[in-house]
């Protein structure tokens, strides 16, 4: 594929993101951060948005098995990756986790695992498509292009 | 000057910047999530402020005990140790008049407005946004000019 078609393919691709509602307005302001300066800042913020997500992940995993559940902990779980789902415009994350908090204040555990795993698996794709994303970026600047706004 | 750099090298210049003189304020950024911190970092910085950040509200409080300042510090609620309404507390109470910002992914009015009493002076929505850097900046110039 040369040049002009990969541009052409990432823009696409990037437009397609938020009309699916994976990302939001927020990602644009963290790709407007970026510069010359720093050309690897929204891959950084990206990476450590995916090390927060899959510790808390792994911490509501856990939480959710034990035998006396602690909402008031899933609860602080589920917020900070609402806030920090939201820091980088993963809209569909964020919302779910919103739906997940409602589970948490309502004390129901049946309602808090199903979240759960449609939480996991929401993030699961935004991770998949922001690589994706990123990949394409890289193609770009090894074939001597620059990555179009 | 510093601003001169910025509206070259970022897309975030609008009029209103001409305005904004920065006099090298400096601004200590509370937040446990080393995400947000980076964030609030590269965004400040874009202003041309001069940023250090603590993971914790122990370490904000060790750093002013050890003779820091700054002009303004952008505090998170939901820390581990001391929650952000606590640094606030323990910094006001040692006479720190600074400004003091929260911001937090809160979604209570009542919550927002307990952390308010612990002394803050604006309290913002996580993360912050350009908005909301100008309008800071346009408050401690202010708060600069009535100091001075």
């Amino acid at each position: 594929m040369d040049l002009v078609q990969l541009q052409r393919q990432l823009v696409d691709y990037r437009t397609s993101l938020y009309h699916e509602g994976f990302l939001d307005e927020q990602f644009t302001q963290l790709q407007e951060l970026q510069d010359e300066n720093n050309p690897d800042f929204v891959v950084e913020v990206v990476s450590l948005y995916f090390e927060d997500s899959e510790r808390l992940l792994n911490e509501l995993s856990k939480a959710l098995e034990q035998q006396i559940i602690d909402f008031k902990r899933i609860d602080a779980h589920v917020h900070q990756l609402k806030g920090s789902s939201s820091s980088i415009g993963a809209q569909r994350v964020q919302k779910l986790c919103i739906v997940f908090r409602n589970y948490c204040e309502a004390q129901n555990v049946e309602g808090c695992l199903k979240c759960l795993q449609q939480v996991k698996h929401e993030y699961s794709i935004v991770k998949t498509k922001l690589e994706s994303m990123f990949q394409l970026e890289r193609q770009i600047l090894n074939a001597g292009g620059s990555v179009p706004v | 000057m510093m601003l001169g750099n910025c509206a070259t090298s970022s897309s975030l210049s609008t009029e209103s910047d001409e305005d904004i003189v920065n006099n090298n304020l400096t601004v200590l950024v509370v937040d446990d999530s080393p995400m947000i911190r980076k964030l609030h970092d590269m965004h400040l910085k874009k202003f041309g402020l001069k940023v250090q950040v603590a993971e914790n509200g122990k370490n904000a409080v060790d750093l002013f005990r050890s003779g820091a300042s700054f002009n303004l510090i952008l505090m998170d609620k939901e820390m581990p140790i001391m929650d952000g309404a606590e640094v606030t507390k323990e910094l006001r109470t040692m006479g720190v008049t600074s400004m003091i910002v929260g911001v937090t992914s809160l979604d209570s009015i009542f919550d927002r407005q307990a952390f308010m009493e612990a002394g803050l002076d604006h309290c913002f929505t996580k993360p912050l946004t350009t908005e909301n850097i100008i309008f800071l900046l346009q408050e401690l110039n202010k708060k600069n000019n009535e100091e001075n």
